[in-house]
Formats: C-alpha cells, sequence, structure tokens
C-alpha cells in the first residue's frame, strides 16, 4: 500500500471511536434513566459516525476491494490499535462517565488540531467531529462533578473511577512510528505537544467536582502497539460475530 | 429522603424567526440537565436551534372552570376582525 | 359534588368527545377516564422500553455499521417514545418514578411480544417489519384519540417511527436476496415472529369487554380483530415480495370479502404470556429491575448536586 502510514494513522484514531462506541452500545437501555440513556446513545452514534467516515476513508486508501465493515470487523486483534482506556468495561455509571471524560478531553484537543491537518479528508471529518465531541466533553464534564459533589456515595464511586483509569490516560498521548511519520509531515497531530494541557484541564474539572487528582502511577499501555487487555477479545467476539460465522455476504 | 428529579417543560425554536412551541417535557435534577436532556431528548432529527426550559411547577395556568368568564367574552367581539366592516370592491388591498 | 351533579358533568363530558373535542389535563374528566388513560398509556410507555431489551440485544452484534447505527438509533428512539408517554401519563397526576414501581412490581403490563427472544440476526429485521408494522397500524389510529397529551405524544412517535418499519423491511430484503443460510434465516424469523404479532392486537373482539367504552372514548378506532384483520391484508403481500412464507396453512385469500382468510392464533399461549410465563418474561423484568436500581445512587447524586448548587448561588446573592 502506497500510504500505509496514512491507513494507520487513520486507524489509530478510528479504532478508538469504534471500540468506544462499542461500550456505549453495550449500555443502551440500561442507563439509569430514560434521559441519560438517550443522552449517552447520542455519544455513540457520533462515535459510530465518525468511525464509519474514517474507515471508508481508509478503505479508498486500501484500494483492494476491502470495505469499512471489513476493516472495522475482519481484523484480527493485534491489529486494532485503540488504546486500553476505551475497552475497559462498563463497570458502574461512574466508571462510563470517568472513562469518556478522561477520552473526551484527549479526544477534543486531537479533532481541535487535526483541523489544521495537510490532508484534506482528515479537516472535513475533525471539523465535524469538533463539535460532536464538545458536547461529550461538556457531557461528562458536567456528570463528572454532580457525582464527585453529589453524595458520599457518589463521590466515593467516581473517585474510584478515576483512580482506576488514571494510569490508563498516558498512553493517549504515545506516538507510533505512523503517528510520528504523519506528524512530521503535517497530516497528523503531534500527541505530545497536548500532555500538558491535558491534564491541566483535567485537574481543574476533578478539582471543581471536588475530586483529588491521582498520583502518577506506574502507566498500563500497549493498546496503541495491538496488545490489549483481556477485555479486547470479548469485544471483538460480538463486534465480529456475524462477519466471522456468516462470511462474504451481504447484510 | 429519596427525591426525584423534578418536571421541566421544553420550548424548542425549529429555525430563526419562528417562536418557541412547547415540545413536550421531561424530568432533570438541574436546568443545565434539562437543557442538555432537552436537546438530547428533542432535537435528534434537527428540529431545533434555540431550546428554552422551566420547572414545570413554575407555570401557572388559567383554571378550564373558569374558561366560561375567561374566554366566551372575546367571541361577540366581531367589531375586532376585518370582515366586520364593509367596503366597496373598487378599494383594493385594505 | 352530589351523584346529579357528577351524571350531569359526565353527559357534557361524553357530548364533547363525540363532537371530536380534545380533553386536556386539568379539564373535568370521569375518574374512570383518567385511570383508563393512566393505565393504558404507561402501559404504551411500558412497552416502548421493555422494547428496547431484545433489540437491545444485537446492537454489538449488527453485521455492519450502517445497520448498526440504525439500529442505535431505532432503540433510541423507543427510549424517546417510552419519555414521551410517560409525560403525557404525568399529566394526569401520577409520577414516572410511580409507573416505574408499577411495572417493576408486576402490577402494570407491556405488550407480550417483547417477551420473546430475538435469537438471530432476522429477528431484527422481523421485529422492524411486524412487530412495528403492527404497532403503526395501532398508533396511528391514536393520533386523533381524545386525550390532547396522548394524540399529541402519538402524532411525534408515528413521524419517527416511519423509518422503523421501512428499517426492519431492508433487513429482511437482503436476507432474501442474499444466500440460501440468510433467507432460511428469514424464513425461520417470519415462522417464529408471525403469531406473536397477530397477538398483539389483544383478544379477540368476543373477549374484550372494554372494547365499547375504549371507543367511545377515541382509544380505539378500530376493533381488535378489525386492525388484525387489517395487518394481515397488509403484510401477506409483503411476505411474497420477500418470497418467503407465512407460517398458517389456512391463510388464503377470500375473493368474496377481499380478505385474507387466516388461522386461529393459539389463545392458551397469548394468556401463558400474559401471565407472565413467556420465554423472556422474567428476563426482561430483571433487565429493568437491574437498571433502575444500579441507577439509584446516579439520580440522587444529581439531586444532591442540584441542591447544593441552588444553595450557593443563593447565598452568592445575599
Amino acid at each position: 500500500m502506497k500510504d500505509q502510514d496514512l491507513y494507520n494513522y487513520i486507524l489509530g484514531i478510528a479504532d478508538n471511536s469504534l471500540i468506544l462506541g462499542q461500550r456505549l452500545g453495550e449500555l443502551c437501555g440500561h442507563g439509569p434513566n430514560l434521559e441519560t440513556d438517550i443522552a449517552l446513545t447520542n455519544i455513540a452514534l457520533d462515535l459510530f459516525g465518525q468511525t464509519r467516515s474514517y474507515y471508508q476513508y481508509a478503505a479508498k486508501i486500501a484500494g483492494d476491494g476491502r470495505t469499512e465493515d471489513d476493516i472495522a470487523m475482519l481484523r484480527n486483534e493485534r491489529d486494532y490499535k485503540n488504546v486500553l482506556l476505551v475497552e475497559q468495561p462498563n463497570t458502574h455509571f461512574g466508571h462510563v462517565i470517568a472513562r469518556q471524560f478522561l477520552f473526551d478531553v484527549y479526544h477534543l484537543q486531537l479533532m481541535n488540531a487535526l483541523q489544521h491537518s495537510e490532508d484534506e479528508m482528515l479537516v472535513a471529518i475533525a471539523r465535524k467531529g469538533v463539535k460532536e465531541v464538545s458536547y461529550h466533553k461538556r457531557f461528562s464534564g458536567d456528570w463528572l462533578k454532580r457525582l464527585g459533589d453529589g453524595t458520599d456515595e457518589s463521590k466515593q464511586k467516581i473517585q474510584e473511577a478515576i483512580d482506576h483509569f488514571w494510569p490508563y490516560t498516558d498512553e493517549l498521548f504515545d506516538m507510533s512510528d505512523s503517528d510520528k511519520k504523519m506528524a512530521e509531515q503535517g497530516i497528523g497531530v503531534d500527541l505530545t505537544a497536548l500532555k500538558d494541557e491535558y491534564y491541566k484541564q483535567i485537574s481543574e474539572v476533578l478539582e471543581e467536582a471536588t475530586l483529588t487528582i491521582p498520583d502518577n502511577p506506574y502507566s498500563k499501555r500497549g493498546g496503541k502497539q495491538g496488545i490489549h487487555t483481556e477485555h479486547m477479545g470479548y469485544i471483538l467476539t460480538e463486534l465480529q460475530y456475524m462477519q466471522r460465522t456468516y462470511p462474504n455476504m451481504t447484510w | 429522603m429519596k427525591k426525584d428529579w423534578p418536571l421541566w417543560e421544553v420550548f424548542v425554536r425549529s429555525k430563526n424567526g419562528l417562536e418557541h412551541r412547547h415540545f413536550g417535557s421531561l424530568h432533570a435534577a438541574d436546568a443545565e440537565m434539562a437543557l442538555e436532556n432537552a436537546r438530547d431528548v428533542y432535537t435528534r432529527r434537527n428540529e431545533g436551534v434555540s431550546i428554552w426550559v422551566v420547572e414545570s411547577k413554575y407555570i401557572t395556568a388559567s383554571n378550564p372552570a373558569d374558561n366560561g368568564e375567561f374566554f366566551e367574552p372575546a367571541q361577540d367581539k366581531i367589531y375586532r376582525h376585518p370582515t366586520f366592516y364593509d367596503l366597496p370592491d373598487e378599494v383594493k388591498h385594505m | 359534588m352530589s351523584e346529579k351533579e357528577v351524571k350531569n358533568l359526565e353527559a357534557i363530558f361524553e357530548a364533547r368527545i363525540a363532537r371530536d373535542e380534545k380533553i386536556e389535563p386539568k379539564d373535568w374528566m370521569p375518574e374512570k377516564y383518567r385511570q383508563t388513560h393512566i393505565r393504558q398509556i404507561s402501559q404504551h410507555a411500558h412497552s416502548e422500553i421493555v422494547g428496547m431489551l431484545p433489540e437491545g440485544n444485537w446492537i454489538t452484534r449488527a453485521p455492519s455499521l450502517r445497520r448498526k447505527a440504525a439500529l442505535l438509533a431505532k432503540v433510541q428512539d423507543e427510549a424517546g417514545h417510552g419519555l414521551y408517554l410517560y409525560s403525557a401519563t404525568e399529566t394526569l397526576g401520577i409520577s414516572r418514578e410511580e409507573l416505574f414501581d408499577q411495572l417493576h412490581s408486576g402490577k402494570a403490563k407491556y405488550s407480550s411480544i417483547f417477551n420473546y427472544p430475538t435469537i438471530t440476526w432476522a429477528d431484527i429485521g422481523a421485529i422492524g417489519w411486524l412487530v412495528d408494522g403492527a404497532a403503526i397500524i395501532n398508533q396511528v389510529a391514536l393520533c386523533t384519540t381524545s386525550f390532547g397529551p396522548y394524540a399529541r405524544a402519538m402524532v411525534r412517535i408515528c413521524k419517527e417511527e416511519s423509518f422503523h418499519q421501512r428499517q426492519g423491511y431492508e433487513i429482511m430484503l437482503t436476507l432474501c436476496n442474499g444466500t440460501p443460510e440468510q433467507k432460511a434465516m428469514a424464513q425461520d424469523a417470519l415462522n417464529r415472529w408471525w403469531w406473536p404479532s397477530l397477538m398483539m392486537f389483544g383478544p379477540r373482539d368476543a373477549d374484550s369487554p372494554h372494547t365499547e367504552q375504549s371507543m367511545k372514548w377515541k382509544l380505539k378506532r378500530k376493533t381488535n380483530d378489525e386492525l388484525r384483520q387489517q395487518f394481515v391484508d397488509q403484510t401477506v403481500p409483503q411476505a411474497d415480495i420477500l418470497g418467503i412464507t407465512v407460517p398458517d396453512p389456512d391463510l388464503k385469500f377470500n375473493a368474496e370479502t377481499g380478505h385474507y382468510d387466516f388461522g386461529e392464533i393459539d389463545w392458551d399461549e397469548f394468556w401463558q404470556v400474559v401471565k407472565g410465563h413467556g420465554p423472556c418474561n422474567k428476563e426482561r423484568m430483571e433487565a429493568r429491575v437491574g437498571a433502575w436500581e444500579r441507577g439509584s445512587w446516579v439520580r440522587e447524586a444529581a439531586m444532591a448536586y442540584a441542591e447544593k448548587q441552588a444553595k450557593k448561588k443563593v447565598a452568592k446573592a445575599s
């Protein structure tokens, strides 16, 4: 493939949206009340919309007849490049919100920066994405504050969730080889430059939510290299179920 | 004591130039959440450009039992309507 | 109020409905009208949100991203429709929490169709085509029902639901134009969903004691059997286009009446599922109750936060 690095780069971004969307999709019908259920599903729909745009673009670059669905559903686990954070389970609503917020802040930074890419298609996707992700961040940030400064029980639960996910945040800023090459060419985003601002923003909201900023522990990483947590296999089992069980069919 | 989220009324302006119209209601813990919920519940199909929310308990409504005295006296004031006045056909556009 | 005064009010009330006037929440209404509407509208609302579960099952397994997004949007719509309907019920002086209690305690009913399992992807197609098809027939009639908030909710719901049935039929069509394995999957789904869909219209007219009252209040515009017939007449030709067979050996077109004659519904199954003995009654209730209970601390936290913020605002202002 001529543009292997661009292809890899797109998938690196798209896989995060796909897997997080898949996690949120599990929640549809099981939210704490109807309004919140509907809101979380809107976020999932945005993420799947982005996912499709990325994979359609990637399919075009690959140019070997593969479709968006082939890319989404027919890779082996090691070939998915999403960060570990997004594949973590919906243990309880505090986990859902903490995971979302820790991702949204990064995601919005990424979308903002990607609007200045040399690649027109990525710019177009990012322009749309910025608006969607801004809302996601507002939603998760507001809920973080509600849970943090709500009841004793909610504070304890959301703090536990933030502490739990904190070690996964550093990976967001890892640069794969393709990431580096794309950043050099002005197509991709230099993630390392986003890091300080990320923790600054997160800390501000955590403070406002009367929560404690966790210490920097030993980080958990690997997703961007395709080395996932044990959860990933189960996610893919469901995601790929139809395509694997009934290969080469149209749905 | 357990408290449930109060009820809010939602008003949406479908596009600039039109008034806000009552769209329905929903539950939310506070005004900010009511706005967000209204956005998520009532504008999923691109129905709006502006949202108002007001907690239902703050709406004062007239009582249907008073409809006689409230509304019927307006029924016979036909001189408020243009068709009450006779003009010759030659006068156009008035 | 004396009995005579109530009788008089009732006569005025019935006359208003007969003149096609709408009844609004604060209007005087007979207690029975209020109770019947609370029961029926909330039952409808419960059906929407329990109905999210069998389809929600397949969101993570949908075979393509396009199908996944459409299904997710559809299931989300059902949450929205439940919400509109709960809101309409709340105008009658009962809270959503009380209505949930009724559902969770088993006091309130919901449509039995959702007590059947979705075991293949074709079931998602069959639900959209048949179950939504049947629901639309019921719902269109309700857009002109006498109670204003219910009628308005139904208008919005009908508008939004127009894509649901098409979505389902398109899934079926794709399967039927696919491999033999896919077509068999579609046929199997039709076999399993056909009879439960016919049951959605409720018991036979002869066994439906509330029909007369409901017709008067325009909660029903046609009887159960009439609506069922309409469904059969409209659906059989659609099955023909798909090239799959309706699982009823007695089904045939009656040139004299212009309608399809069809076989007898298994009414024992119908009543057993209504009574809670269907394949998934327990699972559906466990899912609903579980979600509500797991959400309890979340809802409380939001209220506590709102109260703290309100106090802060007051403190700031003074």
